[in-house]
């Protein structure tokens, strides 16, 4: 089992702990927005806990993924609204 | 409480209800309408919103393609929170079979001056990359549209009140009588005639008419801009609409400016609850059938993320027209109800209809189809 | 075709909704009568959002305890698993990331908890200002936060809670404003006498945070920044101030997760779920313990997890043996939620045009128009995003006074997928 997993937030390489949440990996990639709101605003996470939908970003291809409670798999490809 | 009569009381405040308080305003009438719950919140906030040319039957067309003309004139003014939108319909064919149904509806739609074009499974599929592979092609209506129905209600009240109509919110009507209405509360407002438009309900106020609720079930996604173009429906849709005894679902699957992707559609008679009433209650067996059909059309829709499901009643007719115009054994009693699945799309030929009815216009297209009085006299031909 | 939704079926004497504190405890309790049990989280591990990340590594003894006899017990714990929806009675489904799960069950325990109460000022939305416990919770999932300045705001015990654990992890905090008046806060603090135990928190707590201001009567009035939070500006009686900071850690509080039971058909008047002296609900079989039946703090929910985790399994004397203890608890939470009830002058924080949903960005002037919540739902969308209301719904009921609305499924979004029934039926599987 692996200990660290690698994922590609916009692009680049990020790894990360086993276990660790997609949310944190945009984070450690430095980028501070997550989404933009329906009338352009910047938006990141508010609630930690899953219900404020203010986290999500698209991972492979597929947008709306709420990343505060998705764990990183090795190889995601993960993009977030700059 | 005032004394003052009015010309008209239209009971109910959806886009029916509205889009007649607009025109009577227009035409110089003192209106008042009376609603209970929210603007355009009943079937005009469950439905999907759809104005669409039918073709199913000589009357339907003249209304509908009426009304469409009437959208398309009205469009530059909608604020922005009605989402008008003429994106077109993709009438999708699964086989050579509906193929032909589609040629046939081309024909019918050409002969009339409708714009409606022939896709081929190429053309579709260029069209509409999201629709499955193997289907075999499509009738294009370009000229159909989308519209926000409850926003669309407002505005035509807003607009009817900027002409002097008044609203009485809150308060249902419980009795609708030859001079007037009179509201839960005991308030009476006094009226030359009243109109019945609250869709489903309709026969709570107005018993012995033919309206029954035909429940439908709808579901609405996360944004996904581009996901479709079009509004896209089976031909097989008038199957559904067109069946009376079982519960049926049909592929119909519509683009919101938003990019929110609104899913439909499906139709019942009932169920009822435990007082008998008609239960709005979600049924997953329901939905998971139309969910399911959808996919079977538009296999992504599998992987887009739902956000609410919810179901809405229908006024249906046995003849499947609407009621515009007197009520027969009452004195000044309009109905303009009954509309089924296409109040939003009629809603303006309605409220043309009804106010030439009440001022002796000369209506723009025959109003003999959608009179009360015809159930009545194929009742007493019977 | 699509694929029909990935079922494998669950069995349980007794499920248990949610993974905190009241859930395990409800759980063990279960399993004292041999039923077989299950807890459903969306987190990856239990211990709902007080002891979130405990049961890699447990740092309070009551968490230890708890997640050791849960782990003991056997207790089958579901994680990743959203509950959405109830196609029949006796039957929930899960989403997982890969698909939704069928639970069968005969009684069920919810254990929703709570969440933040968030109340709208200008620049709330801004990247980098969070919920106090959101703050908590991004941090424990490994958001860094050494080295950062972090303003503590809003109302409640979970502000200091919040501070010193950010403090351990290498944050600076500025300072901590509660809204509360200063007497209030030493009312509470005097109350504390009825539980000895929460004086030496209390007592622990006041030291880890010697340093840091913590300011009564205080509340943010903006938060501004160029594309992310840079400062906050803080009111306390007719002054205020700016505070430079990276991260605002704002919560007023907290307000139970009511969705699911609601939509089970609870009674759940004042926005709490209504449940018995056994903590059953108002339907048949359905129990309810912890904060999602009023916020009570810890202790309350431990007590209350116990007596449903013995009433499901009709342990009854055991259960009656917990009312005095509960009794007791209830008396600090009636003093709990006096302390921090939230002062009128908060409705004042928004602006026209301050966003109060989120999901489909509705001002509060776009509101204020509105008569009641339906009427705002259809004319504004407010509150027909995909978070439901979770976020702006206690704040649009303190601003406006408007109680939303029954919920519909899903109770929670899911892929379409998750809403398709099997196609075929597995053998002697009857529908």
């Amino acid at each position: 089992m692996p200990e660290t997993i690698t994922l590609l937030i916009n692009g680049r390489s990020v790894t990360v702990p086993e276990g660790s949440v997609v949310s944190t990996a945009v984070a450690l990639s430095g980028a501070t927005v997550f989404r933009r709101s329906v009338t352009g605003e910047r938006r990141a996470p508010l609630c930690g806990m899953g219900i404020c939908f203010e986290c999500r970003v698209t991972i492979n291809g597929w947008p709306h993924a709420r990343s505060c409670q998705i764990l990183c798999r090795d190889g995601m490809d993960v993009r977030t609204d700059e | 409480m005032s004394s003052r009569v009015f010309d008209l009381a239209i009971v109910g405040g959806g886009v029916v209800g509205a889009a007649c308080a607009l025109e009577a305003a227009r035409a110089g009438l003192s209106v008042v309408v009376i609603e209970s719950g929210v603007i355009g919140g009943g079937a005009t906030a469950a439905g999907m919103g759809h104005i669409v040319v039918m073709d199913d039957s000589d009357a339907q067309f003249a209304l509908t393609h009426y009304s469409q003309q009437l959208w398309r004139e009205i469009a530059p003014e909608l604020p922005g929170d009605v989402e008008y939108e003429e994106c077109g319909t993709i009438w999708v064919a699964a086989g050579e079979e509906e193929m032909i149904e589609a040629r046939r509806k081309a024909g019918f739609y050409q002969a009339r001056g409708v714009a409606a074009e022939i896709l081929d499974a190429g053309a579709l599929a260029e069209a509409e990359p999201n629709l499955r592979r193997g289907l075999a092609g499509g009738l294009l209506v370009p000229g159909d549209g989308v519209v926000y129905p409850p926003c669309a209600a407002r505005y035509f009240l807003e607009r009817a009140q900027s002409l002097g109509a008044q609203l009485r919110l809150g308060r249902p009507a419980v009795l609708l009588g030859d001079d007037g209405v009179t509201l839960s509360d005991g308030a009476f407002i006094s009226a030359g005639v009243t109109v019945n438009a609250t869709g489903a309900w309709a026969p709570l106020l107005t018993p012995g008419i033919d309206v029954l609720a035909r429940k439908g079930h709808l579901l609405i996604t996360d944004r996904y801009p581009g996901f479709a173009q079009r509004q896209l429906v089976e031909l097989g849709y008038l199957k559904s609409a067109h069946s009376i005894g079982s519960d049926s679902v049909a592929f119909n699957v519509q683009p919101r400016k938003t990019g929110q992707v609104l899913i439909g559609s499906s139709r019942q008679y009932g169920p009822k609850g435990p007082k008998g009433e008609d239960d709005p209650k979600v049924e997953a067996a329901i939905l998971s059938r139309m969910l399911a059909r959808a996919c079977e059309y538009m296999p992504g829709v599998s992987r887009l993320s739902a956000i609410r499901a919810w179901t809405g009643f229908r006024a249906a007719t046995p003849d499947k027209l609407p009621l515009i115009g007197p009520c027969p054994g009452h004195e000044r009693l309009y109905l303009a109800t009954g509309h089924e699945g296409l109040g939003i799309t009629t809603s303006m030929g309605t409220a043309k209809l009804l106010v030439d009815q009440l001022l002796n216009r000369r209506p723009a297209i025959p109003t003999a189809p959608y009179l009360p009085s015809r159930a009545y006299q194929e009742a007493a031909h019977a | 075709m699509c694929e029909p939704m990935n079922n494998p079926r669950h069995n349980y004497d007794v499920l248990v909704i949610g993974g905190g504190p009241a859930g395990l405890a409800a759980a063990v309790c279960a399993t004292q009568a041999r039923a077989r049990v299950a807890i459903v989280d969306d987190n990856f591990g239990p211990g709902g959002q007080i002891w979130r990340g405990e049961h890699r590594q447990a740092k309070s003894p009551e968490a230890a305890e708890w997640l050791n006899r849960a782990r003991v017990k056997q207790v089958e714990f579901i994680g990743g698993a959203r509950v959405y929806d109830q196609p029949e009675k006796g039957l929930l489904l899960a989403e997982m990331f890969d698909g939704a799960l069928e639970l069968r069950y005969r009684k069920l325990i919810l254990a929703t908890g709570a969440r933040e109460l968030f109340l709208p000022f200008p620049g709330w939305t801004l990247p980098n200002v969070t919920g106090a416990g959101g703050l908590q919770a991004l941090v424990k999932s490994g958001l860094p936060i050494e080295g950062k300045r972090v303003v503590v705001a809003g109302s409640g015990p979970l502000l200091l809670a919040v501070a010193a654990y950010l403090l351990k992890r290498g944050a600076e905090v500025a300072l901590i404003a509660e809204q509360a008046p200063l007497k209030s806060l030493l009312s509470f603090g005097l109350g504390l006498w009825r539980a000895p135990g929460k004086i030496i928190q209390a007592i622990s707590l006041k030291r880890e945070l010697a340093g840091v201001p913590h300011i009564a009567g205080c509340w943010p009035v903006a938060a501004n920044g160029e594309e992310r939070l840079q400062r906050v500006k803080l009111r306390r009686g007719r002054k205020t101030w700016d505070v430079i900071c990276d991260y605002l850690a704002c919560g007023f509080h907290l307000a139970p997760n009511v969705e699911l039971a609601i939509f089970l058909g609870c009674e759940a008047p004042d926005g709490v779920v209504l449940v018995d002296e056994f903590q059953r609900t108002t339907v048949p079989d359905v129990y309810c313990a912890g904060e999602a039946t009023g916020i009570g703090g810890l202790e309350l929910s431990l007590v209350e997890g116990q007596i449903a985790g013995l009433a499901a399994t009709d342990q009854w004397e055991k259960a009656r043996a917990l009312f005095a203890k509960r009794r007791k608890l209830q008396l600090f939470a009636d003093l709990l939620n006096r302390t921090f009830a939230l002062r009128d002058e908060l409705k004042t924080m928004p602006q026209p045009d301050t966003i109060v949903c989120r999901c489909e960005d509705v001002s509060f002037a776009q509101l204020e128009k509105q008569p009641a919540w339906r009427a705002a739902k259809l004319h504004t969308r407010c509150g027909m995003g995909p978070c439901q209301g979770r976020i702006c719904g206690a704040a649009i009921e303190f601003l406006l006074g408007w109680r939303p609305e029954s919920a519909r499924p899903p109770v929670f979004p899911v892929k379409v997928r998750s809403l398709i029934q099997d196609i075929t039926p597995t053998a002697g599987e009857g529908k």
